[in-house]
């Protein structure tokens, strides 16, 4: 029968070739608009770190002082060096990382080449293995070398390949700031999508060509990149180390928890609540208690990670796609009723309701067929435009599996929704009429 | 014109007429939208900056590692770009224009104020500033040299220095000191101790989108002299714009001269007009996007009118050709098309204007956009009619050529 339904189609069809090629641009141009713009939103509203972004944790506490404190505010998004290093310290959580963003002046021991600036990541042992980072070669430091503010580094792929032509450069030394650092190890290709660890620098950009302990970066005093926020005069102190010093009245660090469980989050939040609170005992903090843990998901919706005209793009989309949707449907409207006397010959030899409705129903879902494949091509067409965009999000638009197969089912389903009522309306025709005025 | 006899044959096509004025009215509200969208954008990308943006050229450096050396290789580097040939004019600056990040601090008209008035950006700079950027002086002096401050004095840990002036912009005079004369005031923002204003200038933009609309110009000039290690702006305005390529090369050659042992950051280092286009390229391509979906409504209504009012003229063929047999003229069934048409296009832009209004509503919320001034409005309603008339006119001539012989024939 269905085969029968779609030869009619296919008659009905060529019968009307502009109407027809009319609905089906419309539903591939309203198609091809939303997958563009749900792809990229797609890719820039995924989870980053899949398997384990319900067990980490990132902490913030208010240690600002208590001018301009307006009462239920969020509290401070990083936290102070000082607060950081204590927490880091007294190690509560599975896995903790207090970290930078920075950069570093490489200077490469290769003939030929100039010294270039790195993003670099200034952090502590557990990084690597908290936020599962592959390795190509040899791993991460540790907690030891921290202490010993040792001067090791990790380094990317991608400086390997520059700087070692990807040969195994565990063990060689990397001259960063005029100081010779010992490779420990070689990250392989990763790039979490967005750069959850860090919303303050560039959050889908690539990934750090450099990671440092932190302890080091700041003998070093290296460049640290990002946001900061500090509230008391400078002048009050004597630190040579100025806004980045250890008890420098400045937030600036991004701090990871990984806790694997609820019953350990919620142990871990009482512990953050009781520093807090011995902190203003001390007359270290001014503001109430006001402390957070919220999970990789919660941090980036916190964050608003899709940026605005995103957002703004997928509804105008889906806007578009309405219209051009109730094109359809009266244009599809016209094409069943201008058939009724067609129908009424087939009430009348016995077909019943129901089957004049899938009938109507197989034509438009055909419809809707090929405008979804020629709306694919349009959105593969859109994504490309995408990407010569200068965003560094812009340049993840591409379409995955999941994406694809939501093409065909918008396309499909939006179809047969706007076949319903022309559809109805068909079957509703009365036979006797039709052939009365045949 | 009769309009009884179209009121009741669109009575009888009930749903058909739905979907047009339904998809005339969705249509309407998403065009409102969006004009208004992009008159947001132009607005921002007709941003002033206050420079003289096609004279300038911007050269980012670094160094590596700590340089003890910074504020003699800055008076040497300075030294050396004010003495190319075709440079009017350099500096070294914490921060330009058209980047997105900037220095900002928040600004106390008192000493213990618990609320800031503002946030303003900070430029650092010495009394070259306002010449090499090409900003105009609308009130007060410029910094004068035994003003200015170094900014290892003022940066050292216990420093006492005060700065004992400072230039803001007329955007940010206006916000503090509203009907007043602003030179001679004070304010309180960097450091304990009061900044006096010693002049004002038209305009300067705020490097980064901080502080939103309203504070894009909320700049402040201070009389620091930084070396370049702070930000490792050099700027240089040029005497002829035709020759900024071959300055901005032979800036770059005499910078590494200089002081060999230092990495010029090639991706920042462009003309001033360069690092504008960048900075606006995504509201550039928002606008034409904007458009685009504007233009693909139009085209995708009109095609829908066409083809329900084809369908229409078609199915009441017979209808027209009585009419014509009774006398009506051509005229007359063109103008009942189209009048037909009017009607249910004045009744999609009816419901498109509450619509719309609910869009800009929710988009407020959501977006913190302002509310839809009034003017959209009708532009949107004549942009739809027309449209609906254009769409009409085809299938209405088809219909006025119906002969009235056909009332004669059985279909």
């Amino acid at each position: 029968m269905f085969a029968y339904y779609l030869d009619l189609a296919l008659r009905s069809f060529r019968r009307n070739k502009a109407l027809t090629a009319l609905m089906v641009l419309a539903i591939a141009l309203g198609i091809g608009a939303s997958m563009t713009t749900l792809t990229v939103f797609h890719v820039l509203s995924g989870d980053p770190i899949p398997q384990k972004s319900d067990k980490l944790f990132f902490v913030q506490m208010d240690p600002a002082g208590k001018d301009g404190y307006t009462p239920g505010e969020e509290p401070a998004d990083q936290l102070t060096r000082f607060d950081a290093e204590t927490l880091l310290r007294q190690r509560r959580g599975v896995h903790q990382a207090m970290m930078t963003g920075g950069s570093a002046g490489i200077e490469p021991q290769r003939a030929g080449m100039d010294p270039f600036y790195a993003d670099a990541r200034f952090t502590s042992a557990d990084f690597f293995q908290m936020f599962d980072a592959p390795f190509q070669f040899g791993n991460g430091w540790s907690a030891n070398e921290d202490e010993k503010h040792e001067r090791v580094a990790v380094i990317s792929k991608d400086l390997s390949q520059k700087l070692f032509g990807g040969a195994n450069s565990v063990g060689k030394s990397i001259r960063i700031n005029q100081h010779d650092f010992r490779i420990v190890g070689v990250l392989a290709a990763w790039r979490p999508t967005p750069k959850f660890y860090d919303m303050y620098n560039d959050r889908f950009g690539e990934l750090e060509q450099v990671f440092v302990p932190f302890s080091t970066s700041r003998d070093l005093d290296m460049d640290r990149s990002g946001s900061m926020d500090c509230w008391d005069n400078k002048e009050d102190s004597d630190d040579p180390e100025g806004e980045t010093g250890l008890n420098a009245p400045c937030t600036w660090i991004q701090y990871w928890v990984q806790l694997d469980t609820p019953a350990q989050a919620e142990a871990y939040h009482q512990y953050l609540v009781n520093y807090s609170d011995q902190q203003r005992a001390s007359g270290r903090f001014e503001r109430p208690t006001n402390v957070r843990l919220r999970d990789v998901m919660a941090w980036l919706d916190f964050n608003k990670i899709v940026p605005g005209d995103v957002r703004l793009q997928l509804w105008l989309a889906f806007g578009f796609l309405l219209v051009c949707l109730l094109n359809t449907v009266g244009l599809l409207l016209a094409k069943f009723l201008r058939r009724s006397s067609e129908i009424g010959v087939r009430r009348a030899l016995g077909a019943s309701r129901r089957a004049i409705f899938t009938q109507c129903l197989v034509e438009a879902g055909a419809i809707g067929l090929v405008g979804g494949v020629l709306g694919l091509g349009l959105a593969l067409l859109g994504l490309w435009a995408v990407r010569q965009q200068p965003s560094s999000y812009n340049a993840l638009a591409h379409l995955d599996v999941p994406m694809l197969v939501a093409t065909f089912v918008i396309a499909i389903v939006a179809s047969l929704l706007a076949g319903i009522l022309p559809a109805w309306r068909a079957c509703q025709v009365a036979p006797a009429i039709q052939l009365k005025s045949q | 014109m009769e309009l009884r006899p179209i009121l009741t044959t669109l009575r009888r096509h009930k749903t058909a007429s739905a979907l047009i004025v339904l998809e005339i009215a969705l249509s309407c509200a998403i065009i409102c939208n969006a004009l208004f969208l992009i008159s947001g954008r132009i607005d921002r990308l007709g941003r002033i900056s206050g420079l003289a943006e096609n004279e300038l050229v911007r050269v980012q450096l670094t160094g590596i590692g700590k340089d003890d050396n910074d504020v003699a290789l800055t008076t040497s580097d300075l030294a050396a770009l004010r003495g190319l040939p075709g440079v009017r004019d350099a500096i070294v600056t914490n921060q330009v224009p058209f980047v997105n990040s900037s220095w900002n601090s928040s600004v106390n008209m008192t000493k213990d104020q618990q609320q800031p008035t503002l946030s303003a950006t900070t430029y650092m700079a010495d009394e070259h500033f306002l010449d090499t950027f090409g900003l105009k002086l609308i009130a007060g002096r410029n910094f004068t040299s035994d003003e200015l401050v170094d900014w290892a004095t003022f940066n050292a840990p216990n420093s006492k220095v005060s700065l004992p002036s400072v230039i803001i912009t007329k955007s940010m005079a206006d916000k503090l000191f509203p009907g007043q004369q602003a030179v001679g005031k004070s304010f309180y923002s960097w450091g304990d101790d009061p900044m006096r204003v010693v002049g004002v200038v038209e305009h300067l933009v705020r490097p980064s989108d901080q502080g939103g609309d309203v504070g894009h110009e909320y700049s402040a000039i201070l009389p620091i002299r930084a070396p370049y290690t702070v930000g490792g702006n050099y700027v240089l305005r040029v005497t002829d714009p035709a020759r900024r390529d071959e300055v901005l090369k032979a800036a770059v050659d005499a910078l590494k001269r200089n002081g060999p042992n230092r990495i010029i950051l090639a991706d920042n280092t462009m003309t001033v007009q360069t690092l504008r286009a960048k900075y606006y390229q995504q509201d550039r391509a928002m606008v034409w996007l904007l458009v685009a979906v504007c233009v693909a409504l139009l085209v995708v209504t009109a095609l829908g009118i066409v083809g329900l009012a084809s369908f229409w003229v078609q199915q009441r063929t017979k209808q027209i050709g009585v009419r014509r047999a009774l006398g009506a003229t051509r005229g007359q069934i063109l103008r009942y098309f189209q009048t037909e048409n009017f009607l249910l296009a004045t009744l999609g832009i009816v419901l498109g204007m509450m619509m719309a209004y609910g869009i800009n509503q929710l988009l407020m919320g959501k977006y913190e956009l302002p509310r839809l001034p009034a003017i959209y409005l009708p532009v949107g309603a004549i942009a739809l009619w027309l449209l609906g008339q254009v769409s009409v006119l085809g299938p209405a001539r088809r219909a006025a050529a119906v002969p009235p012989a056909v009332a004669t024939r059985s279909v």
